[in-house]
């Protein structure tokens, strides 16, 4: 069998994203957990979206959600790239280093789970982008004004179907309130300042994410309403994502995503 | 639309006609290109009312930046003119070259003709 190709290292390169290495070159080390974490959200929810590629319930949604895991990978390859080497820190990271929220990786279940995953995310990460557009960081301007339009465009989609299937039949009312149950729990999660976080919040390129929760459950509740669902019931929040803890479902997604380039890690196509 | 669906301004679903059918309905797409040109008709997508056939025809028909304008109408609400009939509607035209402005040159400056 003929021995795999040696890994190309680039020169000065700093191994960010490797287990314990330190933060990507002369970046200051909050700055960077930020850029990973917003990168992080984006690639795995991408990948995951990617998932329905094929198998969608019918033709026209396959493309949409397709349309919609482009746009994420596409977000997640300029956070990561300005984190570090983005091929690397997307392909080249063990699960403890991912420092995605919980929710973008809990599985897609039915068509109504990921519309609910994507709604309870992608309402947030509108929110914030829209404070990001105003950061005291370049380059988190440029990306916020860029991804802002196509993130409104998520949220549009996910309310518009959210409320579809809540006042729809009686089954997909059902699946619909069964989606947003099974993603309640990681709620919370987005609106946790931890020491990172705060200190991203006191250096002023990021927003405080407690500030945006009052818009955040308005919005929500405006959809849900609309939709005929009752909010299900506040669980005990699960947290722990942004420091690596993860579920077992990102394993597993980790695995697929990751099986080609580390397996060939000079492979061109 | 099932049992729980009360009438709502979103849009109505078109019927189809002779019976009920377990699909979406058809919509047929016109994106207009750039300002100042037609809509000019694309495909068609399912969709099951008016804003979702819009955006299914934004995701389908305009993600390689083909449009600045899209409008999706019923396919049940084209009015086709009848196939038995193509003797009568278009073969009297044949006759008539003179119809045809050819005996003009277009500058090179117009494009859309």
């Amino acid at each position: 069998m003929a021995s795999l190709p040696p890994i190309d290292v680039p020169k000065g390169a700093t191994g960010a994203g490797a287990f314990d290495a330190p933060a990507a070159g002369e970046r200051d080390a909050a700055y960077f957990d930020y850029l990973l974490r917003l990168g992080d959200d984006a690639l795995v929810l991408g990948q995951r979206l990617g998932e329905w590629c094929g198998h969608g319930p019918v033709l026209e949604v396959d493309i949409s959600l397709a349309n919609l895991a482009l746009d994420l990978v596409g977000q997640a390859t300029l956070l990561l790239n300005e984190a570090g080497d983005g091929d690397r820190l997307a392909f080249h990271r063990d699960v403890l280093d991912f420092r995605n929220c919980l929710l973008v990786e809990q599985p897609n279940g039915d068509f109504a789970q990921t519309i609910a995953r994507h709604l309870l995310y992608t309402t947030w990460q509108h929110i914030l982008l829209q404070r990001l557009t105003q950061s005291s960081d370049r380059f988190l301007r440029e990306f916020a004004h860029k991804a802002v339009k196509e993130v409104a465009y998520h949220r549009d989609l996910a309310s518009e179907w959210t409320i579809r299937l809540g006042d729809g039949t009686e089954e997909s009312a059902r699946r619909m309130a069964g989606g947003l149950e099974w993603c309640w729990r990681f709620v919370p999660e987005l609106f946790e300042v931890d020491e990172t976080m705060q200190a991203a919040i006191d250096a002023g390129f990021a927003p405080d994410p407690r500030e945006l929760e009052e818009e955040y459950r308005s919005a929500i509740s405006a959809v849900l309403s609309e939709a005929e669902l009752q909010p299900p019931p506040d669980q005990r929040p699960i947290l722990g994502g942004r420091r690596g803890h993860h579920s077992e479902h990102l394993g597993h997604l980790l695995a697929v995503m990751q099986f080609l380039p580390r397996t060939y890690p000079d492979a061109t196509w | 639309m099932g049992p729980r669906s009360r009438g709502r301004a979103r849009g109505e679903a078109p019927r189809e006609e002779g019976g009920v059918s377990s699909d979406w309905p058809l919509w047929e797409v016109f994106v207009r290109a750039k300002g100042g040109l037609s809509h000019r008709h694309v495909g068609s997508v399912h969709a099951p009312d008016a804003e979702l056939a819009l955006r299914h025809a934004r995701d389908t028909y305009t993600r390689r930046l083909e449009g600045v304008s899209l409008w999706v109408v019923p396919s049940a609400k084209i009015v086709a003119s009848d196939p038995d009939e193509v003797g009568e509607l278009f073969e009297p035209a044949e006759s008539k070259i003179y119809r045809h402005p050819t005996f003009y040159d277009i500058p090179d400056e117009v494009k859309h003709i």
